[in-house]
Parts: structure tokens; sequence; C-alpha cells
């Protein structure tokens, strides 16, 4: 078992021509994603990668061929929201956005359209999600997973990557790991993630890696407490980083007390979560819970 | 992206939002006439000379005055062009003026704070408002919570509407002719210009019954740049860090901080793992720095050279994760750039992910002198035991 994602998923890709597009599309192939096909406006009726997958117009056009269960969006910040939303028209269940540098404005509007349908989005700006040995998509580097009882769920790339390899080394392995952005706003909160991993059996423990900005960790540190009977770890990047400087991530900034990786800690543990010291115990930590 | 406060009231009286008017100069031979520019204009003898920097606090740190007279003002003017402006938001150092705004004084009756931002959590944008204007929002927001109102702005129809008639209402505005139509404005000003916040403190009533916005802060997404060239253009590079800045010209992303541990790390969130490692492990991280997705030759040389343009440094930390970069290539490259650099302190390197183990046997074999560990807290512990 896993979550949102296993070997039988129809991945489509959008922006398959691009450089990017076209890279990740060998790289999803290659690990056991069923990608098969791929959108370009106005490039309809070529083909894309050595695989010659066959490249549509618009999403409308490839399902006429197509069974769709997801996408995967490479394409510039400045027309990705079109493309989420195109996606969300055409009822695709799962989005996954992995463009960085959408304006807010446009996530907004996207997210307002997302609340009313029924397509789950992850990202924009993330690696996107892996399950082990089965599929991938989107950039996550696949040789590093295992297969095992660890779900993960993180606001940050390489942290994801960093977590999967801690806990794979320590022998445990992982289910599905979920980069959702980072971004102020993103398709799938903590909370949207972490209801996924509730109900699936397979995952024993959960790692949820945060950092500053924002109060989606609070939250998810709340409902977990109400709603799991899982163990969880949790991460959060950003101990030592200043007041109002932008962190790199656009959500990555505090403008509230509440948005301190040290409020952020307190909370998290107060709601019983064990709170991994350094990015290094990550995985250690876990293995003491359910190893 | 910040701007100016000029620059700021430059949008807003787009959207037709009444300002407090005035000229802008950065030239001291323009004091005299700006001044009788202004006076005449606005038929007002007394002016306000306001200090035009990116940071908040400027009057009580003498960066605006009120001038009733023109030698007032010249003085005024003389003074603050060019000064080293501290503020509780400049940090210690200041900042240097190199702008000024010559205003219009008006006279006063009452001062309120106004603000739209985007509430993260409600995915919604917010009016925050308060009779407590003029004064340190934050200061406000701490001692007396209940003086702050907040009305949220959702996509239901009515929502701009109902938000509107609920901070005049608190304001107790009603009897204000145009005020709805203001609020209106600013909301649009915001949408249409993809604000990321935009404060007017403050927002006042004249003895003449008018609602004016006395000061205005924005701020500007900066993804959105692309279609607000008339916005992006307002950027003013000399309120910025010079390393930042160099470090965006490379694609970096660079944030200075005051320890001697530097860091190159590729992604932010494993950035900022690296700086609390470092503090954790004893040490004072000197900087942020995301080297991006793709870590090569070129990207790892300049981050070099950002990172020791700050003489501060006296070890470096290396925390690459290869995900789709190799991470034997990214040892070459940093074996590379320190032989081309000719570096002189201690550099740490960690290398995991796609390869990691070649390169680690490329790193231990080369000839230049390189600390290679192979967690993060081994390398985090090097890079802070090895200057002590």
């Amino acid at each position: 078992m896993s979550i949102l994602l296993n070997k039988n998923t129809n991945i489509l890709i959008q922006g398959i021509t691009g450089s990017e597009g076209s890279f990740h599309a060998e790289q999803m192939i290659e690990y056991g994603s069923k990608v098969v096909c791929g959108v370009t406006p106005g490039k309809g009726g070529q083909t894309a990668t050595e695989n010659k997958l066959p490249v549509f117009n618009s999403i409308h056009d490839a399902k006429k061929e197509f069974k769709i269960d997801a996408t995967v969006i490479f394409v510039p910040p400045r027309f990705a929201a079109q493309a989420i939303i195109e996606a969300i028209e055409e009822s695709i269940e799962l989005i996954v956005c992995i463009s960085e540098g959408i304006p807010t404005r446009d996530m907004v509007t996207v997210k307002n359209m997302l609340d009313k349908s029924s397509s789950t989005l992850i990202g924009p700006n993330c690696p996107g999600l892996i399950t082990a040995e089965e599929s991938k998509i989107g950039i996550t580097p696949g040789f590093i997973c295992k297969k095992g009882s660890v779900g993960i769920l993180s606001r940050s790339g390489t942290l994801t990557y960093e977590a999967i390899d801690q806990v794979v080394n320590v022998g445990l392995g992982i289910t599905t790991a979920v980069g959702i952005g980072g971004d102020p706003v993103i398709g799938s909160s903590m909370i949207d993630i972490l209801k996924h991993f509730k109900d699936d059996d397979d995952t024993k423990g959960i790692v949820m890696i945060g950092e500053i900005g924002g109060n989606m960790e609070n939250d998810a540190a709340r409902w977990v407490k109400e709603n799991l009977n899982k163990p969880v770890v949790s991460f959060i990047a950003g101990q030592t980083a200043p007041k109002g400087k932008r962190m790199g991530h656009a959500g990555a900034i505090i403008s509230e007390g509440s948005e301190t990786a040290e409020a952020k800690i307190k909370i998290l543990k107060e709601c019983g979560i064990s709170v991994a010291n350094t990015v290094s115990e990550i995985g250690i930590t876990m293995k003491s819970l359910i190893g | 992206m910040k701007i100016h406060e000029y620059q700021a009231k430059e949008i807003l009286k787009k959207f037709n939002v009444p300002i407090q008017e005035g000229y802008a100069i950065d030239n001291s031979k323009d004091i005299d006439s700006t001044i009788k520019k202004v006076q005449a204009d606005f038929n007002s003898e007394a002016v306000v000379v306001k200090a035009q920097i990116h940071a908040g606090g400027r009057g009580k740190g003498g960066g605006v005055k009120y001038c009733p007279t023109f030698e007032d003002a010249q003085d005024a003017a003389n003074t603050i062009l060019g000064m080293n402006l501290i503020t509780h938001q400049t940090g210690p150092e200041g900042k240097m003026v190199n702008k000024i705004l010559i205003t219009e004084a008006l006279d006063i009756e009452e001062e309120y704070y106004f603000a739209i931002t985007f509430d993260r959590s409600k995915n919604s944008d917010v009016f925050i408002v308060s009779k407590e204007g003029g004064v340190d929002i934050e200061e406000v927001a701490e001692n007396s919570p209940e003086k702050i109102i907040k009305s949220w702005i959702d996509d239901s129809p009515n929502a701009l509407e109902d938000a509107v008639k609920e901070i005049i209402s608190s304001l107790s505005l009603e009897k204000f002719e145009n005020v709805e139509q203001m609020f209106k404005d600013l909301y649009r000003c915001y949408i249409e210009s993809d604000c990321s916040l935009l404060e007017i403190n403050p927002l006042v009533s004249t003895t003449n019954e008018e609602i004016i916005a006395l000061d205005a802060k924005v701020d500007i997404d900066s993804n959105s740049l692309f279609r607000h060239p008339e916005i992006a253009a307002y950027h003013d590079k000399s309120e910025e860090d010079p390393l930042e800045l160099q470090a965006a010209e490379y694609g970096l992303n660079y944030i200075k901080l005051d320890g001697n541990v530097g860091c190159m790390v590729n992604g932010a969130g494993l950035a900022m793992a690296t700086m609390d490692i470092v503090k954790h492990c004893g040490g004072e991280p000197a900087n942020f720095l995301d080297v991006g997705g793709a870590a090569n030759v070129e990207t790892i040389k300049n981050g070099f050279k950002i990172i020791l343009s700050d003489k501060n440094v006296k070890s470096i930390l290396i925390n690459i994760f290869g995900g789709i970069v190799r991470c034997d290539r990214v040892a070459n490259g940093v074996i590379q750039a320190v032989k081309e650099l000719e570096l002189d302190v201690i550099v740490v390197v960690r290398l995991q992910g796609t390869n990691a183990k070649l390169a680690k046997k490329i790193l231990d074999e080369s000839d230049i002198e390189l600390i290679s560990a192979e967690t993060i807290n081994e390398a985090a512990t090097k890079a802070v035991e090895m200057i002590k």
C-alpha cells in the first residue's frame, strides 16, 4: 500500500517538450512510473523522449486516447497557474506542480478553484512524490528509496531526500514521500497528507519536516494530537534564521511569533510529537520509535 | 520586493487613492527649488521632509521632520539627505539616505492604521485596521490586541463590500463621503499590483474632512514582476546588501549572517538545517547560501567567491545532497574551484546521494586540503572544531 500514487497510476506530463519536462519524463519512466503521454500547447502530434511518448495540444485531447490519473507540471512559472487550472477543469484526480516562482495571486485563484473541485494538488515549488519501488511523479531521486514502513512529508525538496536517505539507512524504508512545496499558497497542506497516511495500513510512522514561516506545522501538530494514532517525528528548519528575511522559499519568512522554529517546536512537542534536535537525527529518532 | 514611500504613493495615485503630495529628490542642489515647488503647488507654507529608505521607524530615528518655514525645510533636507539613518529596523549599522521626499504638511485630526495583506491560514486577503495609527503597530498588537481589527475578504460575491463596511464602522469613518470608494480603490491597487503588503500608517483625517494616505509601505510579490515592468523599474539596488545583489546576479540565493562558518548547500530547507546544525555544534553560521538544484563547477566557484567576500569566514561547510546532480561531478567542481581560487580557509565537504562513495574517494585522493565527511553532523562538527 501507499498513498496517492502506485505503479498503476497513469501519468501525463504538462510541458513535456521543455528541457526539464523531457529530462524528468525519462527519469520517471526509468524508475517505473507509468507515463503515458504529454501536453505542450502547439506541439500536438509530435512525440517526445526516447520512448516516443505522444504529445497533445491539451489535456482534453489527451483524454480522448488515454485514461489519465495524474498530471505533473513542468512549465515556466508565468504559465503554470493556467496549466493547473486546465488540469482542474479536466477533473484530473492528482495534479503535481514542480514549477517554482508562481505569483501568489495566481495561486490564490487556483486554490479557490481547487477547493470547489475533486482534484488534489501537490505543490507548487515542490519535488513531487514517490512511492518506493513503484512510481514517482516529479524530481525525487529514485535510487535512494527502499520500500518500508515510514511515510514522509516535507515543505523542502532536499530535506525530503535527506529524510528518505536516513530512514532507509536505519533499515526502515518508506511507503510514500511527498514534498508539499515551499510557497505561501500550496495545494495540499500537511494535514491533507497526514490524513492519507493515517488511512494507509503500511505506514507505521510518519516523518513531517517543516520550516519557519506560516502556521501549517502548528495546525498539523494539533490535528495529530486529536486524530492520529501513529508515531510522528518532526524536524523544523530555520532555528538560526533572522526575522523578516526570506530564507530561499517564498513561504519561509517569519512574520509572527508563532512562525518561528522555536515556537513550532514547542507546539509540536506539546502535541506529543518527537522533534529531532538536528537534521542528522531524523532517521534514528524514527528508528527509536518504531524500529 | 520592497519599494520606497514615494514610489508606493505613485502607485496609489494611479488608483485614485488620495495621498499626501510631494516630490522626491536625490541631489542637494534641488532642495531649495523643490521646497518652493511643494509650497506653491500644494499651497502649503509648512512642508515635511522624509527620508526614503527601506525601513520603518524613520520618524523616531530623525528621518522625518515637520518644517513650518522655508529655512527649517532647507536645514532638515540638508541634514537628512546623505545622513546615516538608524532605526529599529535598520540594525545598528543604519542606512544611508540617498533620497528624500518633500511633501505638503496637512492639518491632521485623527490618525489610523490601515493594511491589506494575505492570510495564509484562511487563503484570504485581510484588512487590518486600528484607531491607534501613526505608531509602531507591533507594539499595539503586543500591548492592546483588542485595538486591532481584522476583516477577511474571501472569494464570496459580497466579501469586499462587507469587509469595507466593517472597517468603516470599526474606525467610525461613516461621516466621510468617499471613504468606501477609497478602501475599494486600495484593495484594487493591492490586487492589481500584486502586493504582498499594502500598509498605510498613518491614514489620516484632516481638518478639511478629508481622508488621506500620509505614508505608504508597499511590498510587491517578486514572482509577479514579469507583468509589472513599471514596478520592476522601482528596484533600488542601493538599498540591498552588495553581496546579496552579486549572489543574485550569479543566480544564487545568499543571505549574510554574523558568524564565521560559511555554508554552501543545495536547497533552501537543507541550507537552513545546515545553519542550524552549525549552531548546534557550537559555531555560528556566516550565511545562508542555496546554490539551487543544479550544483556545477561554475555555481560552486561563484558560491566560494561570495562566501569569501565576507572576511569573517574561517571555514566553509559544503553540504550537497545529489539527487539529479551526481556527487562525483560536484566533488570535481569543488576541487577545481579550490585550486583556481587558491583558498586559504578550511573546507569541509559532505556529499550525499548519487555516486556519493565515488565522490568521497575523489575528495580523499585529491592533492588539495579538504576535509570530507559522511554525515551532516560530522561535517558541521569538523567545520566548527577546526577553527577553535
